[in-house]
């Protein structure tokens, strides 16, 4: 076990992960992450708790990940290099460990200029890869960055990162993905699929590579809406995922578009568990919570598992 | 304009000074827009009501002390200098001249290269390390709005950065480039976190000495 939380071992012993998205909220009211917490616990094996997503200003990952385990839900703390030097980021780390923190994803972050603080300046001091390294360095050395300087206690920490199957240049990706793993990752959480087709050409180049060997990988899927649909479509939102056509048309001319999208998700899953190399799914989406349950539940994955 | 308008609005007598070299090729600052400018803002003020007298200079290099000093005479004529060379040259005339204000006339935007005629295009952020040999000679500190040195981000599409639409992807570019250069092994290595705080601005004003040039 190189941090020892429930996802880990949920994932180690092979069992099949679910793991879903939680928007901390755009304050500081505890309430709502109450209400979502609720929804979520005894559904899912992990909450992935968003760094300021879209850069949109929202409650902090560290802070809400924190509430979320005195709630008796398991977070996995989001960070991004936007926002941090690596000073931040490894005085971060240091105090999400200690507020009983075991799962965290790296990331970049998206860009400031699709948010509420688009006049803000980036950090990126690291990379995401720099920062998987980083984490790595922490927890398997005992030093910071650099290698030199011990940690007073431990950082045991899950390391967790992200890819796009479908962003270009596409044939770089799974390279990507190979060196992500390379620098420490030990699961990944792919973007939301819709398009499985392609999803299934990433997962070849991925085997190729023996990546699904090396790393736990867990498909990122959402339910669509036709709203969402007709946003995707318009591609000025992020992410920029590819919806096959004979996708929207079937969700946008059903009676109940909304109904529809959980039905295709829960097909969704279903293909994906028997998906050689996939290890759980990440369900994604705003306001999901109330659907989670839903889904989870209509791709038979209940009850979770209680592993010791 | 209006910035220039609002810094000189104190004064009667100027002198706006551009630069031969730069910013003369990028057509930003050099003698036929100091001309342009100097024109423009009598005019303007005279439509205000308040003239205003202009002089006009353009040394060859502004950030050399020698041409610089050329200015000398005429700042003693005028009220406040207003500079259209970039904001080196800017800085070089606020050294030489103590007591008299000295204006930016342009945002020095960035170093960049002529992609064609009237299209200039970032390419390098002086950064103090360069990377150039690990990704196929194009900059993803310069080009990519994440300065990201193991990749791209899960952002671009068609090539195109996610941000806007006519910037090619660093990443992409870097792609292409190592494809066709038969390297692509050269994207397997993880680039280390980089020595911000050694090479680059991070670390305060950079100083260059050259022993064997000194006089």
């Amino acid at each position: 076990m190189k941090a020892g939380s429930h996802l880990e071992r949920v994932l180690e012993k092979g069992m099949f992960a679910v793991a879903a998205e939680f928007n901390p909220p755009k304050g500081s009211d505890i309430s709502v992450v109450k209400r979502k917490a609720g929804l979520l616990k005894d559904y899912v094996d992990a909450v992935n708790v968003t760094d300021n997503q879209t850069a949109i200003v929202r409650m902090s990952s560290i802070a809400a990940s924190s509430l979320l385990i005195q709630m008796g839900l398991e977070p996995v703390m989001q960070m991004t290099t936007r926002d941090r030097n690596r000073i931040a980021i490894q005085s971060d780390l240091m105090g999400a460990t200690a507020l009983g923190i075991k799962n965290m994803l790296c990331l970049t972050g998206d860009h400031q200029s699709f948010g509420n603080q688009v006049d803000s300046k980036n950090v990126h001091d690291l990379d995401s890869i720099q920062l998987i390294d980083c984490v790595r360095t922490m927890r398997d050395q005992g030093t910071l960055l650099g290698g030199i300087e011990k940690i007073e206690g431990e950082i045991r920490l899950f390391i967790g990162a992200v890819e796009n199957p479908f962003a270009d240049p596409v044939e770089f990706r799974a390279i990507r993905l190979g060196k992500k793993v390379a620098a420490g990752a030990d699961f990944i959480l792919s973007q939301c699929i819709y398009d499985m087709n392609r999803f299934k050409e990433w997962m070849k180049r991925v085997q190729d590579r023996g990546l699904h060997e090396k790393c736990r990988i867990l498909a990122g899927v959402s339910p669509l809406n036709s709203e969402r649909i007709i946003l995707q479509c318009k591609e000025k939102t992020l992410p920029r995922v590819p919806v096959p056509e004979g996708l929207i048309d079937r969700i946008t001319k059903s009676q109940d578009p909304d109904e529809e999208g959980i039905r295709v998700c829960i097909e969704q899953v279903k293909e994906l568990k028997e998906m050689k190399g996939i290890h759980g799914i990440h369900l994604m989406g705003v306001d999901l919570e109330e659907k989670v349950a839903r889904i989870v539940e209509g791709a038979g994955l209940l009850p979770r598992p209680k592993v010791e | 304009m209006e910035e220039i308008l609002r810094y000189v609005n104190p004064y009667n007598k100027i002198l706006l000074s551009g630069c031969g070299a730069c910013v003369t090729v990028c057509h930003a600052g050099g003698e036929k827009e100091v001309e342009l400018l100097a024109s423009g803002l009598r005019m303007a003020r005279q439509k205000m009501g308040k003239r205003i007298e202009v002089l006009e200079i353009t040394p060859a290099r502004q950030c050399e002390p020698e041409f610089a000093l050329e200015l000398a005479e005429t700042v003693e004529k005028v009220e406040a200098v207003v500079s259209i060379a970039c904001g080196v040259g800017v800085q070089t005339l606020v050294r030489h001249f103590p007591k008299i204000p000295v204006f930016p006339g342009v945002n020095t935007a960035f170093l960049g290269e002529t992609s064609t005629h009237g299209i200039w295009e970032e390419r390098c952020q002086a950064c103090g390390n360069c990377l150039l040999e690990k990704t196929g000679g194009i900059c993803p500190v310069a080009r990519c709005a994440k300065q990201l040195l193991n990749g791209p981000c899960g952002g671009p599409s068609n090539g195109k950065c996610e941000i806007n639409q006519e910037t090619d992807c660093a990443w992409q570019l870097i792609y292409d480039r190592l494809s066709s250069l038969g390297q692509l092994d050269k994207l397997e290595e993880i680039i280390p976190a980089k020595r911000w705080g050694i090479e680059s601005r991070d670390r305060g004003p950079r100083r260059m000495v050259r022993e064997d040039l000194k006089v």
